[in-house]
């Protein structure tokens, strides 16, 4: 027999192909890999201006140097997170090769592995070179957030790929015409989530929705970080569990709207 | 030991109804190891629906479908390793190159010696030139035979090929079947074939089931099908069967 493997249990070898399988597209085009650097390098660079302005006429904005930098870089590790897991999931059904990986022992699990995989590969093209960008043009600093950072990246990403496995189950679903949705989903979190304001701004009612959603947590401990000097751990630890949640209940739906595009045929046929 | 753990491929009473339509409607067959069967019926007859609910991909309404042993979809990845397919209406990538995309199914697959696998059926599959040319470089014959060296990565039991001489020119469809033929002499798979080509049919197919609205109309050999309707090429069987024509009238 030519192969050695079974098939049953869960494969780091496959999720092991899959990755080089990303990752060879990826290679083979620049423009892929310049679309990566470019929207979040615009973004930070307009943002990081804008706060430079205000920041010499107010002086509450002196106070909080880097807010608006922080918010715009970590609000990339939250789209683009969720945008680089989403993009490789869609080069499948644009490479209609998606019958092939569902007809080979790949499982669901080995294959949204890969894509969590790739989404980080995705966002280290495009978020190191930006945020050294921002030392250079503002100086300000992500990484010397240390730990903060380590904890609103675990944080926010976890969040990217639960958004992520979500939209994934609705592609298989309701094939390309659900494409949109992998495009647009993350902006219903921006205004929600606080990214670029604290939640006491929003009406009370409001605030309960912003507060049901993990990442709410990370930018107002990262204002609390820049402009009190104070790490949050209570906030980190709420929005973690928050997380877990939502990454649960994003795998099931992903599961049952699978099993949907099992009986309605969807997997046959992915266009739209 | 029953039937159904003996037969690569044994259907039992499938159904598959979409929003009310049976798709398919009741069939059942068994596939002897080491057969090639051709699955034939006009467009909308259910051959993709069957296939692919013999592949997994797709839930059934009610029956059963056994690949070597495992109830699908159920039970599937106990088998997937030991099958494959090829079909027209997937495509591999196309930025990658052949022997990319060969050496990331191989892996999903675990095929044991990757570089040596691609390397002797690039050889067998006159592929060798194009191994390092992109996938999306090549004419339609060239990504067929890719195709068919992805099915045949992992020296598949089951083979299900749905339509693979589909748009390719004479001389290269008759390269296909010879391939196909031939690995299954080598090999002993069982292989179901899904064609609108009847002379494909004719030459690698020792048994035909004839398909239509989802229900099997016939099921014979190809001798015996061509004997019973009075008809010299499947082709014009294949015409009585759409057409409602009994094979006692087609005789006549």
């Amino acid at each position: 027999m030519a192969t050695t493997d079974t098939g049953v249990n869960f494969s780091f070898n496959r999720v092991a192909a899959m990755v080089r399988r990303y990752w060879y597209l990826l290679r083979s085009s620049w423009p892929r890999i310049l679309d990566l650097i470019y929207w979040p390098a615009v973004q930070m660079l307009m943002w990081g201006f804008l706060q430079l302005y205000i920041s010499q006429n107010a002086g509450f904005f002196a106070r909080a140097s880097g807010v608006f930098i922080g918010s715009v870089l970590l609000w990339d590790i939250l789209f683009r997170g969720q945008l680089g897991f989403s993009i490789s999931f869609l080069e499948e059904m644009y490479a209609r090769n998606l019958g092939n990986l569902m007809m080979s022992p790949l499982r669901p699990s080995e294959f949204l592995v890969a894509l969590m995989i790739m989404s980080i590969v995705r966002l280290s093209i495009g978020m190191i070179p930006v945020s050294i960008l921002a030392i250079a043009f503002f100086g300000f600093n992500l990484w010397a957030l240390g730990l903060a950072l380590a904890a609103f990246f675990a944080n926010l990403i976890l969040t990217s790929w639960a958004v992520g496995i979500f939209v994934a189950g609705l592609l298989l679903r309701n094939g390309l015409g659900a494409e949109s949705m992998a495009w647009t989903i993350m902006f219903l979190f921006l205004p929600l989530t606080c990214v670029y304001y604290p939640v006491a701004v929003l009406p009370e009612w409001l605030q309960y929705f912003a507060w049901a959603l993990p990442p709410t947590y990370v930018f107002e401990g990262m204002r609390a970080l820049v402009i009190d000097h104070v790490f949050r751990a209570d906030l980190m630890a709420q929005g973690f569990a928050l997380n877990i949640v939502m990454f649960a209940g994003a795998s099931l739906a992903f599961m049952m709207l699978l099993r949907s595009a099992r009986v309605q045929g969807s997997l046959l046929q992915t266009s739209e | 030991m029953d039937a159904r753990s003996t037969s690569p491929i044994a259907v039992d009473q499938l159904v598959k109804r979409y929003k009310g339509v049976a798709a398919v409607d009741g069939i059942s067959f068994r596939l002897a190891p080491g057969s090639v069967t051709g699955l034939l019926g006009g467009n909308g007859a259910g051959k993709t629906t069957t296939i692919a609910m013999i592949m997994g991909l797709v839930s059934p309404t009610s029956g059963t479908v056994t690949v070597l042993g495992a109830d699908m979809p159920r039970e599937r990845y106990r088998v997937l390793h030991r099958m494959n397919f090829e079909s027209p209406y997937v495509d591999m990538p196309m930025r990658l190159t052949v022997r990319q995309n060969l050496s990331v199914f191989a892996q999903l697959y675990a095929v044991k010696d990757i570089e040596g696998r691609i390397a002797s059926l690039a050889a067998e599959l006159d592929l060798t030139e194009f191994l390092d040319r992109q996938t999306g470089k090549l004419s339609a014959g060239q990504k067929t035979r890719v195709s068919l060296a992805k099915a045949l990565l992992n020296e598949p039991d089951v083979l299900l090929l749905d339509e693979p001489t589909a748009s390719l020119d004479p001389d290269t469809a008759d390269w296909v079947r010879s391939r196909i033929e031939r690995y299954r002499a080598q090999r002993g798979a069982t292989i179901l074939l899904a064609s609108h080509n009847m002379g494909e049919v004719e030459r690698l197919c020792e048994r035909v089931i004839i398909m239509k609205k989802g229900r099997i109309e016939d099921d014979d050999t190809s001798e015996h099908l061509l004997s019973r309707y009075g008809r010299e090429t499947l082709e014009e069987v294949f015409l009585d069967v759409a057409r409602g024509r009994r094979h006692s009238e087609a005789a006549q």
